[in-house]
């Protein structure tokens, strides 16, 4: 894992004092809730409907089992005693006092965490595959280049203050788990015909009310080009990205209103410019970072998949879980567990402290030290002993943290939705919580397959329902909450915006017109390896309109 | 018939204006019915910011309930003044549990 260096300390130390200052003289009168905002935001304090709520950088989705056991004591002792997993792989607390949150962001400190770009308009967190680093299918760990764009974009003057959020994740393999192609810059790692590594650059994806799918604009950037090749982006984007209409500012609106041919000529002529200067990184400095992300030394193992079957023969839950939740990892021997936080009838995303610190006592004894946080508002442990999945499964399933359904339609991601957000015009969580307690039953869950349902309280899409196999978007219709339904989104290589179905349903009847969905599905599918994506696409909408509303 | 609320500036909690100040518990809120008292409701309110006690000031519709207790009219002020509908924390993972 990357560790901070003298300028991350010295400088997340100056970020902290700094903010205390400021929230000092914002109680003393002397900083007026105008100047005061913009300053609490650049540290991810947002006030909510309740509350203020502090959200916490999680850098590439990565954190070691120290961070995670004080994300727990955070949440024991200045909140609520919980935490929320956001879909951009960070943390949500939701209770902290103001006065609070110096001290927060002081023991943050001390394990290497902050929650500088967790907000405002700046290039936000970089996120990434929740598998990077043991991914069988991966060209390289693409976390090495996430850290280096966070180390050029941390405090960057020119990109402070952007027309807009900017966002940038990447993929390592070619199948996409890091949704690049919503984001402002996605990048997917990729070799030339010499073997190179690079990126190919889409731009200009997005979700919120106007969702597009992102653009190529370079089939192929060296690995050393990266900073200058997004600087000369951003310079761009900074240039000619609207300021006057908060609605159309995101750097999608100016694809799409320019033209990635035009916008394309533009970002090449200032990276023709730049390439060659400061930000062209030395094939020493990468070699540097990526020291950081060197795999753990995994035991010589064999391949102990054949020693679970006798467990998994005598425990259908655990057969279940291993099914679901455990992917195969690239060294022989090892897996990669999925800690599910979508328990049936469970609010999506959450864990309370102890489960917190139940996951890093598990990433310190089994993960070499290890966790991520999946954009999909999971926990992964990357570094697992497949010999060992059993004693993790038992130890889960006593701390309710072993719901066996990553990946099917019980692994909801849902936004806080109108529950806490300011923002929100309905209700998210009950929904998804309704949905994961009809569809729990576990022999139909599996016959379904893979199904992802996303739900939005509003149309700024925290909860991604764009691009969800299913997508449910709350709105507020004459004072009542009403919910949208999509169909035939998908966040991965394949991206594509779902379609609007039809009229929206009550909330007491979106559960209803789902199941209808499902069993359409189920009726049309050809073989039981048809996925409802697959199926979707082949028979498109009308059979789920008659079935809807025939 | 509306009220004041607003958000504690300390801790962002969500208070009431009552006739005695701030008040966490929207039974204790003034009842205002005049657009009078509402004006001198928002200028207490705006007073209030400049002493760096709330932010965030909105008067909002409500109505009675049968115990003459105030519910806000929009679901959003609803949740605002009675907590998340939905159970979070160990509070949750023991329903779960059960």
């Amino acid at each position: 894992m990357y560790r901070y260096d003298e300028f991350d300390k010295e400088f997340v130390s100056a970020r902290v004092d700094q903010f205390r200052d400021q929230v000092e003289r914002r109680m003393a009168g002397d900083l007026s809730e105008d100047e005061f905002k913009p300053l609490r935001l650049m540290n991810g304090v947002y006030l909510q409907l309740h509350a203020y709520m502090l959200r916490v950088a999680i850098p590439y989705g990565t954190l070691n089992s120290r961070q995670m056991r004080m994300l727990g004591h955070i949440a024991r002792k200045y909140d609520r005693g919980y935490g929320h997993f956001t879909t951009r792989q960070n943390i949500q607390f939701n209770w902290p006092k103001l006065l609070d949150i110096p001290d927060i962001l002081d023991d943050l400190a001390t394990v290497e965490m902050h929650a500088i770009q967790t907000s405002g308009n700046c290039i936000r967190n970089v996120t990434t595959d929740h598998f990077a680093g043991v991914a069988e299918d991966e060209i390289a760990d693409p976390r090495v280049y996430a850290e280096i764009l966070r180390q050029w974009s941390t405090l960057h003057p020119e990109f402070i203050f952007l027309p807009r959020k900017f966002k940038i994740a990447i993929t390592g393999a070619a199948h996409d788990r890091a949704a690049i192609q919503v984001h402002d810059i996605g990048l997917q790692l990729v070799r030339n015909e010499d073997g190179e590594i690079g990126f190919s650059v889409y731009v200009g994806g997005g979700q919120g009310r106007t969702p597009m799918i992102a653009k190529q604009v370079r089939e192929f950037l060296p690995e050393q080009d990266l900073i200058a090749y997004t600087e000369a982006i951003l310079r761009v984007y900074n240039l000619y990205g609207r300021r006057d209409n908060k609605y159309k500012a995101r750097i999608k609106i100016l694809v799409h209103e320019t033209g990635i041919d035009v916008l394309r000529e533009d970002i090449e002529a200032e990276f023709k410019r730049i390439r060659d200067g400061v930000l062209h990184l030395p094939k020493a400095d990468i070699e540097a970072i990526d020291s950081y992300f060197a795999p753990p030394q995994y035991a010589d193992l064999p391949d102990h998949t054949a020693m679970l079957d006798e467990a998994r023969r005598a425990d259908t839950g655990f057969d279940r879980w291993i099914t679901n939740n455990v992917e195969a990892h690239k060294i022989q021997g090892h897996s990669i567990v999925t800690i599910s936080l979508k328990p049936a009838g469970g609010p999506p995303g959450d864990a309370t402290d102890r489960q917190l610190e139940i996951m890093a006592d598990l990433g310190e004894k089994f993960s070499h030290d290890e966790l991520r946080i999946s954009h999909e508002q999971n926990v992964i442990l990357p570094h697992v002993e497949t010999r060992n999945l059993k004693e993790i499964y038992d130890i889960l399933v006593v701390e309710g943290l072993a719901p066996a359904n990553a990946g099917l339609i019980t692994d909801i991601i849902a936004c806080p939705g109108l529950d806490y957000c300011a923002l929100a015009n309905a209700r998210s969580i009950p929904v998804a919580q309704d949905l994961s307690e009809h569809f729990a039953k576990a022999e139909r869950e599996q016959d379904i397959g893979e199904l992802k349902i996303k739900i939005s309280g509003c149309i700024n899409a925290c909860g991604h329902h764009h691009v969800g196999h299913i997508g449910i978007l709350g709105v507020d219709r004459k004072g009542e909450e009403f919910y949208q339904i999509t169909l035939g989104g998908s966040a991965d290589e394949n991206t594509a915006i779902g379609n609007i179905i039809g009229p929206g349903f009550a909330s007491e009847d979106v559960v209803g017109a789902v199941d209808k969905i499902v069993d359409t599905y189920l009726d049309h599918r050809e073989t039981r390896d048809e996925s409802f994506l697959a199926t979707y696409n082949r028979i498109g909408q009308q059979p789920f309109k008659d079935a809807l509303y025939g | 018939m509306k009220i004041i609320t607003a958000n504690r500036l300390h801790d962002g909690i969500v208070v009431f204006l009552s006739a005695d100040g701030w008040e966490t518990d929207i039974n204790q809120s003034a009842i205002l019915n005049a657009p009078d008292a509402v004006d001198a409701g928002l200028a207490t309110a705006a007073n209030a910011i400049r002493n760096s006690e709330i932010i965030d000031v909105n008067a909002i519709d409500v109505s009675l309930d049968e115990n003459d207790s105030p519910v806000p009219v929009k679901l959003r002020e609803r949740i605002r003044a009675f907590g998340p509908t939905v159970q979070y924390g160990e509070a949750a993972r023991q329903t779960l549990a059960a």
